[in-house]
């Protein structure tokens, strides 16, 4: 009965991760860090921006971009909660996070979608994939948000790289829907008239994956700001700060406004590009 | 009769599976299609195909489902590969073409019309007829006029802006001509092109082949299943069965010297009674209620006295078949003061399926006065069918299927 002698721990994974990441730090983290350089100068570029325009601008571009594609009730709820934000002295930290999930959304798109098409049109592929992004999803952050901090250190961008591994995998899964479900004779027609792959790809499965792509990239975004607070954990700017300062000294009060503008950013990101969506199909 | 050939055919095989020269083996063997199914779990797709198609006719490849005629069509211009023997197109073998050469020649050569339309939905009417012209790079303007040029001849232009979503099938199948008509091609594929539209847009739409065919005489392989169509439109015939090119002629030829039974059979049409469905016939010429909540028998009465009926067919708004109304029905009701539709129903006013055979219906027909409603899987109405109509279906049947008749009618439209 040696065999099932579960008392003693026979397989040492805990101490071979370990000794992998204490590798991977001890000889890569140069590499991790000028890695995260495209990541740092595109975050800061954008908290610069969205902090040095004038918040009226801000709103007013907002609003618009929410009256052009979702309507006008959607302009006017997206014009109050952006008040509302300035009003409970959340502004600066909303502008921060705003920056963060478009880094994160810009660098899951630059990723997913590559990713999501090449999956869309390889079985094996998306075979390999799959337990990748299962994983992504549902590893908890806190296990990850370690070696994160010890390779990139603790900050924002650290914050960012892992809001990009929570939410990458939406995009690449609805991309490769998206593409699976272009009718096989539209693409057999393409063909038929001489197209290319390049061309079938580019003219037939892409436009028409697009609504999918594109609510892919809703889901992306929420899933993005939902890692506001975890982010926060290891340093990471914006929203999530006045959280986790409200958790650690029972400051109900503090904690609820951060989560209220959370969530009014959510709804407001969340209901442009479902407009987005629509206008698409 | 000029005959030079466009397309030559020799000897090609086409086995779905994983290893297609095992079957190939069995096949020369002399073992058949079934036997290497149950053996190796591969299909033969078609077998042993050789036959030659003439520059400028119309060559129809007719066949039931799964006798490989979709496939054969796909193999002329290599969506599908042949396993085995070689396809010719004025004298160049494309079996042996590269990736490059086969894009050319389809981008040039040979242009395709799908039974399912295959437009593409995000694009409009013009930039459909135009897909094959900018595929291959053709210059902007002179492929916007090329297109329009096109729609013209189909009679579409005024829909250039549309999409194709905004069409009836028949528009569609039009576009479908008109894009594959834009580049100009030696070959036309005509995959089943006219099958997916209802009987009187698919005559309007041979005929306008016809029409077009006499204005540029194109190569054109059409394949059918329709016995009708093949004869109305066909130069020349190839009749498969289980994947082998049977017989090769002119609808003459093959009516008056089938080559075998199968082809004799296919002609005869065994019986009429058991191949045409209640679908096939059943007629829109009745009087539909849409049943409202809260329309009395009173509105119905009057639409029945307007169009001169004396039954009326009930339906939900989803165009649900509910029940048969008679005007003397209506007026009993409206008598009695009952103000629900339902309470005019005929007794025993049951509908037939759309796939039921002409037999099937039979005791249906004659049980009842009133014409059988026809409702179809999803128990929407289809229409109805008299007795007369049953009738004088039943003696169109006979009469096609006996032979001489078939030839001569076909001889007629020849001349005429």
């Amino acid at each position: 009965m040696a065999l099932l002698n579960f008392d003693e721990q026979l397989i040492p994974l805990d101490s071979w991760i370990q000794d992998a990441i204490d590798w991977l730090v001890y000889h890569f983290r140069d590499l991790f860090q000028s890695a995260k350089l495209p990541i740092e100068k595109m975050l800061n570029g954008f908290v610069w921006l969205f902090n040095a325009a004038p918040p009226s601008l801000i709103i007013g571009l907002l609003t618009l971009a929410a009256w052009r594609f979702a309507g006008k009730r959607v302009a006017v709820f997206t014009l109050l909660s952006l008040l509302v934000t300035g009003y409970l002295g959340m502004w600066e930290d909303t502008m921060v996070t705003l920056s963060m999930v478009i880094c994160s959304v810009f660098f899951c798109a630059l990723l997913g979608i590559p990713l999501g098409i090449l999956s869309g049109r390889s079985d094996r592929f998306q075979m390999v994939l799959r337990p990748f992004l299962d994983a992504m999803q549902t590893t908890p952050a806190f296990v990850y948000l370690v070696p994160v901090v010890m390779l990139f250190s603790i900050g924002s961008v650290s914050g960012i790289i892992a809001t990009i591994v929570f939410a990458l995998p939406p995009i690449v899964r609805l991309t490769s829907l998206g593409i699976r479900q272009v009718h096989p004779e539209l693409i057999e027609a393409a063909l038929a008239f001489g197209g290319t792959p390049w061309q079938v790809l580019y003219r037939v499965q892409l436009p028409l994956a697009l609504p999918s792509i594109m609510a892919g990239l809703n889901q992306t975004i929420m899933m993005s700001l939902s890692m506001v607070v975890i982010a926060a954990l290891i340093g990471a700017g914006g929203l999530g700060g006045p959280v986790m300062q409200g958790l650690n000294t029972l400051d109900i009060g503090l904690a609820a406004i951060g989560g209220i503008c959370i969530v009014l950013m959510a709804m407001i990101l969340d209901r442009i590009t479902q407009g987005l969506i629509r206008e698409k199909r | 009769m000029e005959s030079k050939a466009k397309i030559t055919v020799e000897g090609v095989y086409k086995i779905f599976g994983s290893q297609p020269h095992k079957a190939l083996a069995m096949l020369s063997s002399g073992q058949d299609k079934s036997r290497v199914f149950e053996k190796t779990g591969m299909t033969v797709g078609v077998c042993d195909a050789s036959f030659t198609i003439n520059e400028g006719e119309i060559f129809v490849i007719m066949g039931l489902s799964g006798s490989g005629k979709s496939t054969m069509v796909r193999l002329l211009n290599r969506l599908i590969e042949p396993s085995a023997g070689t396809i010719a197109i004025d004298g160049q073998e494309i079996t042996g073409l590269s990736d490059k050469g086969l894009i050319e020649l389809r981008r040039k050569k040979i242009s395709m019309v799908f039974q399912s339309f295959a437009l593409m939905p995000h694009l409009t009417i013009l930039q459909n007829a135009c897909f094959g012209l900018e595929l291959a790079g053709c210059d902007r303007e002179q492929g916007k006029k090329q297109a329009l040029d096109a729609l013209q001849r189909v009679g579409l232009e005024t829909w250039a802006d549309s999409y194709p979503k905004e069409l009836s099938g028949g528009m569609q199948q039009r576009v479908g001509l008109a894009r594959a008509l834009a580049v100009n091609p030696e070959i036309l594929l005509m995959d089943e092109a006219f099958s997916a539209l209802d009987p009187l847009i698919r005559a309007e739409m041979q005929d306008e082949l016809i029409k077009l065919q006499a204005q540029d005489q194109r190569t054109i392989v059409f394949i059918s299943h329709d016995l009708d169509e093949a004869i109305r439109i066909g130069d020349r015939i190839a009749i498969m069965h289980d994947g082998r090119v049977v017989q090769v002629g002119t609808p003459e030829e093959i009516l008056q010297n089938p080559a075998n039974d199968y082809v004799q059979n296919f002609f005869r049409g065994v019986d009429p009674t058991q191949i045409i469905s209640a679908g096939d016939m059943a007629r829109k010429t009745q009087v539909t209620l849409i049943r409202h909540p809260g329309d009395g028998p009173r509105a119905g009465l009057q639409r029945l006295i307007n169009h001169d009926r004396n039954y009326g067919y009930v339906l939900d708004k989803n165009g649900h078949y509910l029940g048969v109304v008679s005007d003397e029905t209506l007026q009993n009701t409206l008598n009695q003061k009952i103000d629900d539709l339902t309470q005019a129903f005929l007794p025993d006013a049951d509908a037939v399926r759309a796939t039921d055979s002409m037999q099937d219906i039979l005791p249906a027909i004659t049980a009842h006065p009133w014409p059988v409603p026809v409702i179809d899987d999803n128990d929407k109405y289809r229409g109805v069918i008299s007795r007369n109509l049953f009738l004088r279906t039943l003696q169109r049947t006979h009469e096609e299927s006996s032979t001489e008749v078939l030839a001569s009618v076909s001889q007629n439209e020849k001349e005429g």
